[in-house]
């Protein structure tokens, strides 16, 4: 079980990444961007081919990056340049990248093991090692084998890489938007024409954030592949909805009132996010019913702030005069 | 400061809805020029604006600011040169940021962003002080999000943001006519104010004759697309409403007629 939970926070920690591209687009552009499906997975498969072919896995997590950067470009360049829709824009730049993504990989699927004949070597291999020598040189006392035993485990060490990862990533954001570019990003996404007005290209702005977006995807893919050990074709499916997902449980959660408070959300969205499927899979749940659990999640989130309506406005019904203040309040 | 040739702008050309908003427009601005703009319904007075912010391309005709041409240039690289407020108050400020960082945003107008902090300690007492002038009280408030400031308060901080980096010309398009006529006085106050103390040129769009009489040392109407009358000094200072409306009548050969136009008081 421990087991279970340390690899739900790990896989949490790496979603974190994508959860936080997609905060880019979502919440501070105000676009829904579909490119994430298409280059979460074009970040896994790079890593896998480049990391096959013994490459430095972090050099490949960089590659990736840039894969996402240019997918986002091309969204990008097709909503602002060709006047396309934002969403339609991005439907096309995820759909070209399905066969970019099997033309990187060749086929539909590259394992990435880290035992056996083929073994490779990932992010996660180093640290994995030096684990298991700072325990090696303690004597297995029986009583805290247990212990040992977690120390030593594939989750923790990926757990730790994620830690990292994420903390050195959300520092880099929490700083890029406080600059005077960052800055004019976030007014472009609340209003396009007063941002023209101080002499800013909206185009350029928006170009800049799809692509940083899209980057961080990409670069979340090329970890969770080596994580999960393989890349898939498939893998991208649904990411957006889980991106979604983990970005409002985080809000609810820890909450929005300032972007320190609201990038550490981010993470632990994501994390509390793969909790509750380690659990619900641990109930029982068939894995091909999760997209459906998590889209009817996110659902029930977005309609979040009507049911309260709702519930108010039955609630001042019955209870008259007092609840005029509730509505108030709500 | 300003010309503005022969400036034509058609809407929908071609189609059912072609109208012709621009129609050999020709104005020039003098150096410290505040001019008020009144006309009826359609106009072209925002047009005008528009024109000269670069929100859309003209068909025909050149606008020069201070010596450039800047016919070509798309509208945000026009900002250097202009200071813009809108009607809607929503429209000058990012309301999901905070008034400090609006008022940065505003400091840097027409500079390129670069990857330094956005906002920096000195900035933010001279904002405090600047802020303190508006009297609103917004000066303790510098963290908080625009969003929740009255549709007065965010007119006068977009007010202060037009005009922090001093602007070649600028621009205000019925820029009270949203607020309560309390809040509407005192932000016309604020921007003539503002106005004389920096010794701007500006171009004021409004729909109340009173105001348009009594601020600026220019006034032109407008009608059709084009500038019918022009008064400055003296004789501006002499208009009434009721002199004013004559004269309309005696140009265009039409009854002045704008639904938001406060003839009498
Ligand atoms: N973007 C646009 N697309 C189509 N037609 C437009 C556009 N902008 C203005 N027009 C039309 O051009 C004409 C002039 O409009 P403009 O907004 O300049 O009038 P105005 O003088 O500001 O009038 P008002 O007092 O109503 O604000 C109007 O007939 C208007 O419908
Ligand atoms: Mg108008």
């Amino acid at each position: 079980m421990v087991n279970i939970i340390l690899g739900a926070i790990a896989l949490g920690l790496l979603w974190g990444i994508m959860t936080l591209g997609v905060h880019l687009t979502y919440r501070i552009l105000d676009v829904a961007d579909l490119t994430v499906e298409g280059t979460i997975t074009t970040g896994g498969a790079i890593a896998a081919i480049m990391i096959t072919s013994g490459i430095n896995p972090w050099l490949s997590c960089l590659a990736a990056l840039g894969a996402g950067l240019i997918g986002g470009l091309v969204t990008a360049l097709l909503h602002t340049k060709l006047k396309i829709p934002a969403l339609l824009s991005g439907i096309l730049t995820m759909t070209a990248c399905y066969s970019i993504n099997l033309r990187i990989m060749g086929k539909a699927n590259i394992p990435l093991p880290s035992t056996g004949s083929n073994k490779v070597e990932t992010v996660f291999t180093p640290v994995h090692e030096l684990m298991k020598k700072l325990v090696g040189e303690y004597d297995d006392s029986a009583s805290a084998a247990w212990f040992y035993d977690i120390i030593c485990s594939k989750n923790f060490s990926a757990m730790l890489v994620g830690i990292l990862v994420i903390i050195v990533i959300s520092v880099i954001t929490y700083w890029f938007f406080g600059t005077e570019l960052g800055c004019a990003i976030r007014a472009t996404g609340n209003n396009q024409k007063m941002v023209r007005a101080q002499g800013i290209s909206t185009t350029l702005m928006i170009i800049i954030c799809l692509m940083l977006s899209n980057g961080l995807v990409a670069l979340s893919g090329a970890f969770i592949a080596q994580y999960q050990a393989y890349a898939d074709i498939q893998m991208g499916i649904g990411s957006i909805v889980i991106g979604l997902a983990s970005l409002i449980i985080g809000e609810v959660l820890i909450g929005t009132k300032t972007f320190k408070r609201n990038l550490v959300a981010l993470a632990v969205g994501a994390v509390v996010y793969r909790i509750i499927i380690a659990l619900v899979m641990a109930a029982g749940m068939a894995a091909n019913d999760l997209k459906l659990f998590t889209a009817i999640t996110v659902t029930l989130c977005l309609s979040l702030p009507l049911i309260k309506d709702k519930l108010n406005k039955i609630v001042s019904k019955r209870n008259g005069e007092a609840a005029v203040t509730a509505e108030k309040e709500g | 400061m300003l010309k503005m040739i022969d400036i034509h702008k058609t809407f929908n050309a071609g189609t059912v809805n072609e109208k012709k908003a621009l129609n050999g427009l020709n104005l020039t601005l003098e150096k410290g020029d505040f001019v008020a703009v009144i006309g009826g319904n359609g106009a072209g007075k925002s047009t005008m604006l528009n024109a000269l912010s670069g929100v859309w391309p003209v068909d025909k005709g050149e606008i020069i600011v201070d010596g450039v041409n800047i016919t070509k240039k798309v509208e945000h690289q026009r900002a250097p040169y202009l200071g813009r407020v809108f009607q809607d108050p929503m429209m000058g400020t990012a309301a999901n940021m905070e008034i400090q960082e609006n008022l940065a945003l505003a400091l840097r107008r027409g500079q390129k962003r670069t990857l330094r902090w956005g906002i920096t300690e000195k900035e933010r007492r001279e904002y405090k002080e600047l802020l303190a002038t508006l009297d609103l009280g917004l000066e303790n408030r510098m963290t908080t999000k625009v969003g929740l400031l009255s549709g007065g308060q965010r007119q006068a901080l977009t007010l202060l943001m037009a005009t922090l980096r001093q602007p070649k010309i600028l621009l205000l398009d019925e820029h009270t006519a949203a607020l309560d006529p309390k809040t509407a006085a005192k932000v016309l106050e604020l921007s003539d104010k503002i106005i004389s103390d920096n010794g701007l040129t500006a171009l004021m769009v409004t729909h109340n004759m009173k105001d348009a009489i009594k601020h600026g040392n220019r006034l032109i109407m407008m009608n059709n697309g084009q500038i019918i009358f022009d008064v400055k000094g003296e004789e501006k200072k002499n208009l009434t409403v009721n002199s004013l409306l004559q004269k309309f009548t005696e140009i265009s050969g039409s009854e002045f007629a704008n639904d938001r136009m406060l003839l009498s008081e």
